[in-house]
């Protein structure tokens, strides 16, 4: 038995990465940012989704989407709880705390729950695109006719809902396709929220900036994924947060720490305390500066 | 290994009781060393037969990106915690590392950590190889580790943990003095190879930082704690005949900043303690083998 020769060949074994989309290039090589304020960027992003009962899975079906035979009651109404009543408890305690967020919205939220969208936007938050609604997936198998309708039609139904034209734009599931950074770009959107390999903005090849919204931090990933509690979810961000501003110290360069919550899962009744209770301790601190995503990409563009 | 047969034939069964003893230098009774895996996988790699890389099509966005936070961001993060507290590094190293991103291996190098091979890619199974295409993997992992570092491999973790039948006596062949694909045992052993001499080096799976954080689901502190539990009971033991404790890496996750903090603490233990011998693999397997 063999396999084909092909697979002991490798055409793009050399200096920097197998593609082109974003040039190689190591966090501590680069000149020190300097924030606003503080040392340590503290970005919340909060995903506000719509997801139907009934799922197209073109091209695959979103994470915490139905799951049992249609019609599927039970997911449905618990993903819309976050919508309903987590997202105003967010709302709640970032007005209290006196913090500005990003919340990465679906269109459909938007034209279906315009009260929500109106706070969100009252709160001074930020609005970043994230899709037509859970069943609006991108990967590759999407086809570029689909992917570009998919991410038009998004942007125009935000802004008719909204008359906001956001600059940022977050993928379901961070998937994107070898396109979809040139789509976005030509949308006229600044920045993605998609890749996960870095912890400060950085530039792609053709000019969007990626602005890293580490999975490993989110609420889905420690509380739904590793079935964590959201003390100890709350407790990973401030021994994150004190890492981070341990090595702002030691470096000289500002950090990023971003969060991502999810209103159906962080927002229910015995886990949004954790929530509050972190914002409490990050603003007693004072390397701490909140910041919106637009904010933090506008501050490290400004430094380029 | 005995291809077909129900047991693969690699080692005698030795009981954990009434074993001779084997002593770590100082006295030491616990050998501890640090595996990071410094990884390349490929965007867009071929398909295998028996295996996808990726589980979405390409690009898998958050699977590739995840792990090219290694060389971005956490491998200096974890290597600067190592060296703070004492710990060399011995290397499992997709090879092709050292074309892709050469600053990372020769920070290794400064370090003065040890290499071995992990395969061209972790994204090229083994699976399925003729002789000939493993003979190519191995000398290839030789040369480009050779020109890279000046150091000639002294072992072997499979690609993705991909085998064939015929992988152990292939790189006991080539001069290779041990593996670590292989779970049975908290001490070197010997393995049972057609030519020259191998040894088995305990890696592990069960206190893998994959393993903590994916498949038990940790946190970063409930994590370092296991690493905690899992020194002090080899150290303990260690008073009867010397054991050997890893802890395999992967920056991209043990280098997370909610994990860091509470890593760090569990080597300031294990250095603090006196009876780790922190040591690489390679200087594991010599003095084992001096004893032997």
């Amino acid at each position: 038995m063999s396999l084909d020769p092909a697979y002991l060949e490798y055409p793009r074994r050399s200096h920097g990465y197998d593609h082109a989309l974003y040039p190689w290039s190591a966090l501590h090589e680069r000149p020190p940012v300097k924030w606003p304020r503080g040392s340590v960027a503290v970005w919340i992003c909060v995903s506000l989704e719509w997801f139907p009962i009934t799922p197209t899975d073109m091209p695959f079906r979103a994470p915490g989407h139905m799951a049992t035979a249609y019609p599927d009651l039970r997911h449905y109404t618990a993903r819309d709880y976050g919508n309903r009543v987590g997202a105003w408890r967010f709302l709640d305690a970032l007005e209290k705390a006196g913090v500005r967020a990003s919340f990465a919205t679906n269109a459909a939220v938007a034209e279906r729950y315009p009260q929500l969208v109106r706070a969100v936007l009252d709160g001074g938050h930020e609005i970043i695109a994230h899709s037509t609604d859970m069943n609006g997936t991108i990967d590759s198998s999407l086809g570029e006719t689909a992917e570009r309708a998919l991410i038009g039609d998004a942007l125009a139904r935000l802004f008719a809902a909204t008359g906001v034209r956001p600059a940022g734009w977050l993928s379901i599931a961070r998937s994107q396709s070898f396109r979809t950074a040139d789509l976005l770009r030509q949308e006229g959107l600044t920045y993605c929220c998609d890749w996960v390999n870095d912890e400060l903005p950085y530039g792609f090849s053709n000019g969007l900036v990626n602005l890293p919204l580490n999975h490993e931090l989110s609420d889905r990933t420690i509380i739904a994924v590793q079935q964590q509690s959201a003390d100890s979810w709350a407790q990973s961000m401030e021994d994150a947060f004190d890492w981070l501003a341990g090595e702002a110290a030691r470096t000289g360069g500002g950090r990023m720490l971003p969060i991502h919550a999810t209103p159906y899962i962080m927002g229910l009744p015995y886990r949004i305390g954790a929530f509050e209770r972190l914002l409490e301790r990050l603003s007693a601190r004072a390397e701490c500066w909140f910041a919106r995503g637009d904010a933090i990409v506008e501050s490290w563009q400004g430094q380029r | 290994m005995h291809e077909g047969s129900a047991d693969p034939g690699l080692y005698d069964y030795v009981p954990y009781r009434g074993r001779g003893k084997v002593v770590w230098p100082g006295g030491k009774t616990v050998a501890v060393w640090v595996a990071p895996n410094l990884e390349y996988y490929e965007i867009d790699p071929p398909a295998h037969p028996k295996r996808r890389a990726w589980a979405r099509p390409h690009p898998d966005v958050v699977g590739y990106s995840h792990r090219d936070h290694s060389n971005r961001v956490s491998h200096w993060r974890m290597a600067d915690v190592m060296s703070r507290h004492g710990f060399p590094g011995s290397v499992s190293l997709s090879v092709a590392l050292c074309q892709h991103h050469p600053e990372v291996v020769a920070d290794g190098v400064a370090r003065g950590w040890e290499f071995f091979s992990h395969g061209i890619y972790n994204t090229r199974y083994a699976y399925d190889m003729s002789e000939a295409q493993e003979r190519a993997i191995i000398e290839d992992s030789i040369r480009t580790v050779r020109e890279a570092t000046g150091q000639t491999i002294r072992g072997w973790l499979a690609p993705a943990l991909t085998h064939t039948p015929r992988t152990l006596d292939l790189i006991a062949e080539y001069g290779l003095d041990y593996t670590c694909d292989l779970y049975h045992d908290d001490q070197v052993q010997e393995v049972k190879v057609k030519r020259g001499r191998l040894a088995s080096i305990p890696y592990s799976l069960e206190v893998n930082d994959h393993y903590g954080f994916f498949v038990y689901n940790m946190s970063g502190r409930e994590y370092a704690d296991t690493l905690i539990r899992q020194f002090e009971r080899l150290a303990a033991e260690g008073e009867r005949s010397g054991t050997v404790m890893c802890i395999p890496l992967h920056a991209y996750l043990i280098g997370q900043p909610h994990r860091i903090g509470p890593f760090e603490e569990a080597l300031r233990h294990i250095a603090a303690d006196g009876r780790a011998w922190m040591a690489r693999a390679g200087d594991i397997i010599d003095h084992w083998r001096a004893q032997a």
